[in-house]
């Protein structure tokens, strides 16, 4: 019997209770439904254009479990192509990146422009009247666009357009660019991993500010130790009282970030010998911004989850996807992205902030894989122990970084995708009791 | 440049450190193997899709300095590093191990790996090459550069590299 994703969820404000039945992370049939009801609806982040500056550079993406072409095309529009043959399904493109002027299918020849078109057929007089290229051409991501550059793809052709999707997250995104000064560049290299566990683990994760003093204790009593740099152990115990900056945010739309000043997200070593540098540029954004906005962008950071699988980490400049392969098995990539403007020293040193913390290598990334595969196996048990619980701050009128109000934002967007209904506020003062309009899914 | 005799004492010394530094890895006797890097050590892990890159311009999966190898060690053999506590079973098999020239003091060493790592039964491999700078100094070979270039196209299923590789 198909599992009724409605009573998944328990989200009750009044008595501050939130649970998440651990079904969600192990049902085949959810999975499925997930697919169906997020994957193919929602907004999901493919590329940035600095990864395909000319005319013809292309990268093979996997998104929302499609084989995908980011290319260039020769008309300088970036596109996402779906790269399976049109006529038996072949990848068409099996380098992960590179420049072409076309793709040519090795098993029957067919061929496509970097635009998509069908340019070439061997033997094509045996085909009828009734065939036409202009009809074969290797077909595109029902929706592609791009804010400041980051590109999506949306595979629902109704889809709602990205602008509106991102809601309160544009805001950041602006940010993220403006502090650049001169743009943005992803960094040559990426972490390609994976973890035996559930997507949405590596989601509730990647903005629980619960975990840091366990999970990355080795993180900050021996790593940054060695340079002088004390534990935020203040924040952890104060959360966001009495530490002015830091705060969990909704960001509408199932979006939300942790915000915390960036002198605390730089805090190794790195950071500080390349104060310089940032000084510098901090005085040209204060010139071409004026002192406010300058502000703004130049001392505030952010760690903000994109619905469904985008986070962008933006203290160490990572742009990190999670997208699911089986419902104990995601596949996570993550780039570095960093500011043209930086000269070779300051990009070292934010690269091996960016090292020292995050990835397979790091000192931080290994541990919470641990934690989460950790979680899965622990869900052998639940049909005993069913459910999850995530109320942590839900009480509080002024919830601490360390609290889950983030979290239970990210559940409630997924749990208004999954039944088919939608809300205009995902914070805890709207909970289940205020999310009316229940509809029936359209598909 | 001195020629290479392929069977002379020197590729033997070099084989039989090798073997001797992956027994100490596999025994988690890091702080002794880290007796055997020099002051100046550097250990890179390349990104797969980045393999020729310079660590200080593209990332890198692993890029320390001897103050970073140091707390990784430190980090390891402490308690707090939970993807290696409990500590995973590991198995490396170091092969084709070539004197490829000696200069001055130093000795450029290439050779094959194969990590196994074994955690809740489940077995991951590493698979790659070593490219060594050693040198030598008093009580024998020590490491100067230390480069493990994985074949893996991306760490998948790994998902980790919480150990020397």
């Amino acid at each position: 019997m198909p599992t009724d994703p409605l009573g998944l969820i328990v989200d009750d404000c009044e008595r501050g209770v939130f649970r998440v039945n651990r079904q969600v992370f192990t049902d085949p049939e959810i999975f499925a439904l997930e697919r169906d009801r997020i994957f193919d609806r929602c907004w999901l982040y493919a590329g940035h254009e600095s990864e395909l500056p000319r005319p013809g550079d292309f990268r093979s993406r996997r998104v929302g479990g499609r084989p995908l072409i980011m290319v260039r095309g020769s008309d300088g529009r970036i596109r996402a192509l779906l790269n399976s043959c049109r006529h038996r399904g072949t990848l068409v493109c099996r380098e992960p990146a590179g420049n072409a002027n076309s793709f040519r299918c090795f098993y029957h020849a067919w061929t496509y422009d970097n635009r998509g078109h069908l340019i070439g057929v061997p033997g094509e007089d045996a085909y009828s009247e009734a065939f036409s290229r202009a009809e074969f051409g290797l077909m595109e991501a029902p929706c592609v666009d791009h804010y400041r550059g980051f590109y999506f793809v949306n595979f629902d052709p109704h889809a709602e357009p990205l602008a509106d999707y991102l809601a309160g997250a544009r805001a950041h995104f602006d940010l993220l660019d403006e502090a650049a000064l001169e743009g943005l560049e992803i960094v040559g290299g990426s972490r390609q991993y994976s973890m035996r566990a559930n997507w949405k683990l590596m989601m509730e994760n990647g903005f629980d500010g619960y975990h840091p003093s366990t999970v990355h204790h080795r993180y900050f009593a021996d790593f940054l130790s060695r340079f002088g740099v004390k534990p935020p152990t203040e924040v952890w115990a104060g959360g966001g009282a009495g530490s002015p900056g830091h705060e969990p945010r909704p960001l509408g739309n199932g979006h939300a970030a942790v915000l915390y000043p960036l002198s605390s997200a730089r805090l190794d070593v790195m950071g500080k010998a390349a104060e310089s540098e940032l000084k510098a540029r901090r005085q040209a954004l204060e010139n071409r911004l004026g002192a406010e906005r300058a502000a703004v962008v130049a001392d505030g950071a952010g760690l903000m989850l994109v619905f469904p699988s985008l986070a962008i980490i933006d203290g160490i400049r990572t742009i990190r996807t999670a997208y699911p392969l089986a419902p104990d098995m995601v596949e996570i990539t993550a780039w570095s992205i960093q500011s043209k403007a930086d000269s070779a020293e300051l990009r070292a040193k934010q690269l091996a902030s960016f090292q020292a913390f995050q990835g397979p290598g790091g000192f931080a990334t290994p541990d919470d894989i641990e934690a989460l595969e950790a979680c899965q196996r622990g869900f052998a048990t639940n049909r005993e122990v069913q459910w999850t619980d995530v109320s942590r701050g839900m009480k509080r009128a002024h919830p601490w970084i360390s609290d889950e109000l983030q979290i239970r934002v990210f559940w409630r967007k997924w749990h208004d995708l999954m039944t088919g209904r939608r809300r205009e506020d995902y914070g805890d003062r709207n909970g289940a009791g205020a999310s009316s309009n229940p509809q029936e899914p359209s598909r | 440049m001195t020629v290479i005799d392929p069977t002379g004492a020197a590729q033997r010394e070099v084989e039989q450190f090798l073997y001797r530094e992956a027994q100490l890895l596999d025994e988690w006797r890091l702080d002794e193997w880290f007796e055997l890097m020099t002051e100046d050590v550097s250990y890179h892990v390349p990104a797969p899709d980045a393999l020729t890159g310079d660590p200080a311009a593209v990332v890198s999966l692993v890029a320390d300095n001897a103050v970073w190898l140091r707390s990784r060690v430190a980090q390891l053999m402490g308690k707090a590093a939970w993807a290696e506590n409990p500590r995973s079973r590991t198995r490396r098999l170091v092969t084709n191990v070539q004197l490829v020239s000696q200069e001055g003091e130093e000795l450029r060493v290439f050779a094959n790996f194969a990590v196994y790592r074994i955690r809740y039964e489940i077995m991951d491999i590493y698979v790659g090459h070593y490219e060594y700078r050693l040198v030598r100094r008093e009580g024998g070979l020590r490491i100067r550069e230390r480069r493990a270039i994985l074949d893996l196209e991306s760490l998948r299923p790994h998902g980790k590299l919480s150990i020397i590789l």
